[in-house]
């Protein structure tokens, strides 16, 4: 887009506030532009938190890699990798690292496809 | 290696050992502690904070007891040459000088890396940042902030598309701040917009919880339009977004630093524009921390233009704020900085630091009249820019309309913005909407996360700890390359610390790289290739001309020429002239007590130059009569015959003569002729002679036939210490 410096016409709804109405105005317009962002970013998740998720229970970035490019080829990033490690994990009783493991095999990817299946899992207390 | 010694070269290899047990002692950025007033050597500052148990002063310290005031912001140096094992050793320069914020700059590529990445690998124009690079650096960190005597912020990158794992690297290693900003990604970087949101709230939730300082990416828009400061009302609505972005994830405003760079420099009358736009910032963002950085959009190879450019820029930080002052090295117009430019930057700061501490409460900006109004208009047009950006659907549609970077002076649009599409970029379609039961098992992850009640106050319960609750589940990586790593870098220069050899280095050990300066007689081509030619001539391999200037088109050309001196010093067969010891005070006064010394001294010739030998002489400058000697100063521009007939009829045992005119070699002249008319009149056995000045040496003054020479920096001391330890020598009465 081109246009001219229009700013004196444009400016004529901002010249009568004070410096401090002025000053509010710039935070209400910030937070209106970034509220919508923060909002998709609390609903969704990427391979690289996913990977930060896995970092943090205690795996290496090499394995961090591995996980999540299984959980995605699984179509699970959305319960987050995390968890799909651990639910593995708790199923089989075994440790995280064992889980991960399993997780690039068949039999792995065929016991995680069975626990998600039955839907929207909620927790009840 | 508990602590390092001034006098002894940091240990690279011994801070590899034991990396895999290495961890942090804090997180957290820490900024310096103000004291106002300070006094210091009768001197009184206003901007200074507590001091450093060892550091190198500016050089006129020297003449106020080699005092090293510190200023009361966090001095901010950036170092990144490809090998972080050359680069701490330059970090340990930079402490010393006075910078206690070291930030390194990643490889080139590393932002479109989709992980971590591993090991040691050399870098392009920066370091990869890696787990080892980040431990390593910080243990370097640790020994040096101890000998200096003040906390160090180590401070890297979290952007591109892995910055949640960077973050979580960062905050596990205690690495204290980190640039953060998601518009940088999508705008320089072109990582797709949603994946670059998506993954910030994460990655600062995560520098929150470290209580790492957040440095926003708003400056590359002024280094990137053609006249940096026509953007800036979009810099105050990018400082804008990121700052209520990171509040709104829940980190603290005073960890949220805005990178902000005076947008203009000289030739443009520089100072009505840069004083308005960091007044407004400063109102705007009051809740803020200001991270001022220097100009680099105006800089060339003249490092004398950037330094000139940068102390204004130092001017503005001391008119408005600074809480962290960064640096630009003054070569950064010709390469990767070089170590000594990295120590000329945080001088240059610290100097024009000091040089105007207290300026504020003499001089005030005129809040009211041209300032204001301008002021006013920047705020009013970054509302605008913003109003904008909502009326056509807010910051996604904005982006795409090319809203940002555009040459145009808001609302001015010229058409030239960076346009970045909504479903493209690196790591488009990468985002994913979390389910229902979605479920991070981790501590301080941002977002939806459906915790199991039972773990509802200890959400890494179900796996038995996070990294974050528990050092010891990290997992430490070496190296994953057998050739490109630090012990294979390490090993081409071990002769060099093994067996003594010294090498002439401006980045890396060993790589023979030096500078030449040259005036070169003739137009600017000729010069150019005439120096080129010339540095061959000098044994210089691949030379390049680094920087050139005409003098006059056709009078000549300055010229400054780099090449590698394929040439080697072995220190154990290195002759070094062996070193005066100056005797204690106690034991001169003590001497001088028992046996008293008449001297005569002065300036000889025509030469009207008085202060160094007043300064050698004066007892209120330390000078040999506080030590006892009876002193005659005859004056300036006086003759060698009257000061020898002066010493004769004083029944003087010392001749002190003073000489700083060079000119046609007078100096040495001077000096000959001194010990020639000694000779001549039968006095020369019982005469101690001395030559001083700021061209002389001692070796200068020896071959001149004088007993001694003293040159800049000489203080009473070390006379009198030689005219005592002489006199006894040749056993004069």
């Amino acid at each position: 887009m081109q246009r001219t410096d229009d700013f004196a016409a444009r400016r004529a709804h901002l010249a009568h506030l004070s410096e401090a109405a002025l000053e509010r105005r710039f935070w209400e317009l910030a937070q209106s532009i970034t509220q919508p962002l923060v909002d998709m970013a609390t609903k969704h998740t990427s391979p690289s938190i996913e990977r930060s998720v896995i970092l943090r229970m205690g795996f290496s970035s090499l394995e961090a890699q591995a996980i999540v490019k299984r959980v995605t080829e699984l179509d699970l990033l959305g319960k987050g990798a995390g968890h799909v490690v651990w639910r593995l994990a708790a199923a089989n009783q075994i440790e995280l690292k064992q889980a991960a493991e399993l997780l690039q095999t068949e039999a792995g990817a065929e016991q995680i496809k069975q626990i998600f299946s039955g839907g929207v899992r909620q927790w009840t207390s | 290696m508990d602590k390092l010694v001034k006098h002894e070269k940091l240990n690279v290899e011994e801070i590899l050992q034991g990396l895999e047990n290495y961890r942090p002692r804090r997180k957290g950025w820490t900024w310096r502690k103000p004291v106002s007033p300070q006094v210091i050597n009768g001197l009184t500052f206003k901007q200074t904070s507590q001091g450093l148990t060892q550091s190198i002063p500016l050089p006129s310290a020297k003449y106020f007891g080699h005092i090293d005031p510190q200023p009361d912001c966090v001095i901010t140096t950036e170092i990144a040459s490809g090998r972080f094992e050359d680069d701490i050793r330059r970090m340990r320069m930079a402490a010393w000088h006075g910078a206690d914020h070291i930030m390194v700059i990643r490889t080139a590529g590393q932002s479109h890396y989709d992980g971590l990445i591993e090991g040691t690998p050399e870098g392009i124009g920066g370091v990869p940042i890696t787990r080892k690079q980040v431990r390593a650096s910080r243990k370097a960190l640790d020994l040096i902030e101890d000998e200096v005597g003040r906390p160090i912020n180590f401070h890297s990158y979290v952007s591109g598309v892995a910055g949640p794992e960077i973050a979580v690297l960062f905050a596990e290693e205690g690495v204290n701040g980190a640039h953060q900003d998601p518009q940088y990604n999508v705008l320089y970087r072109n990582v797709n917009m949603h994946r670059s949101f998506v993954d910030a709230a994460v990655a600062k939730t995560l520098m929150a919880y470290a209580g790492m300082a957040q440095i926003d990416g708003a400056h590359n828009a002024n280094a990137t339009a053609r006249e940096g400061w026509k953007v800036m009302p979009e810099l105050l609505v990018q400082h804008g977004i990121n700052s209520a972005y990171s509040r709104l994830v829940g980190m603290k405003p005073e960890n949220i630093c805005l990178s902000t760079v005076p947008p203009s420099a000289a030739p443009v009358p520089a100072l009505t524009f840069d004083l308005p736009y960091a007044v407004a910032l400063r109102e705007l963002f009051r809740e803020y921390r200001m991270r001022a950085q220097m100009n680099t959009k105006y800089i060339e190879s003249d490092t004398r233009e950037a330094t000139v450019s940068h102390t204004l820029n130092l001017l503005i930080s001391r008119l408005t704020s600074a809480d962290i002052q960064s640096t630009i090295t003054p070569d950064e117009g010709r390469n990767v900085p070089w170590h000594y430019y990295n120590i000329n930057a945080v001088s240059t700061a610290k100097q024009a630091l000091l040089a105007m501490d207290g300026l504020s409460d003499m001089v005030e900006i005129k809040r009211d009249g041209v300032l204001g109004t301008r002021v006013r208009e920047l705020k009013e047009r970054a509302v605008l820019f913003m109003e904008e950006m909502l009326a056509v659907g807010g910051y996604f549609k904005a982006v795409e309309a090319g809203f940002f970077v555009d040459s145009g002076y808001y609302p001015e649009r010229n058409g030239d913005g960076i346009v970045r599409k909504s479903h493209g970029g690196i790591g488009v379609d990468t985002i994913v909407e979390r389910d229902a039961d979605y479920f991070a098992p981790v501590c301080h992850h941002y977002g939806y996360n459906n915790i199991p009640p039972q773990f509802a106050s200890n959400v890494c319960g179900p796996v038995g700890g996070c990294s974050l609750c528990d050092p010891a589940k990290i997992a430490y990586i070496d190296e994953l390359d057998a050739v490109d790593n630090v012990a294979t870098r390490m090993a081409a220069t071990r002769d060099q610390r093994e067996l003594g050899l010294i090498k002439p280095e401006v980045e890396w050990a060993g790589d023979g790289v030096v500078a030449v300066q040259m005036f070169i007689p003739a137009e600017p081509r000729t010069a150019h290739f005439s120096a080129l030619e010339l540095a061959k001539q000098m044994n210089l391999r691949d030379p390049q001309v680094i920087h050139k200037q005409v003098m006059q088109h056709a009078e000549g050309t300055y010229v400054e020429v780099k090449g590698i001196l394929d040439a080697t010093i072995d220190i154990n067969t290195l002759k070094l002239p062996p070193e005066e010891v100056v005797l204690s005070a106690d034991e001169v006064r003590k001497d001088l007590h028992a046996q008293p010394l008449r001297i005569v001294a002065a300036t000889v010739g025509n030469d009207e130059h008085s202060v160094g030998l007043r300064e050698v002489i004066d007892i209120k400058h330390g000078g040999i009569e506080g030590y006892g000697v009876e002193c005659h100063y005859l004056g300036t521009s006086v003759s060698l015959e009257k000061i020898v007939d002066a010493a004769i009829e004083l029944d003087a045992r010392a001749i002190l003569i003073s000489t700083i005119i060079t000119h046609a070699d007078i100096h040495r002249i001077n000096m000959r002729r001194l010990h020639d008319l000694c000779v001549e009149k039968g006095v020369r056995s019982r005469l101690i002679l001395i030559g001083g000045g700021t061209q002389v040496t001692h070796e200068l003054a020896v071959e001149c036939n004088l007993d001694a020479g003293f040159g800049r920096g000489t203080k009473g001391i070390h006379v009198a210490s030689f005219m005592v330890k002489n006199r006894r020598e040749r056993n004069l009465i």
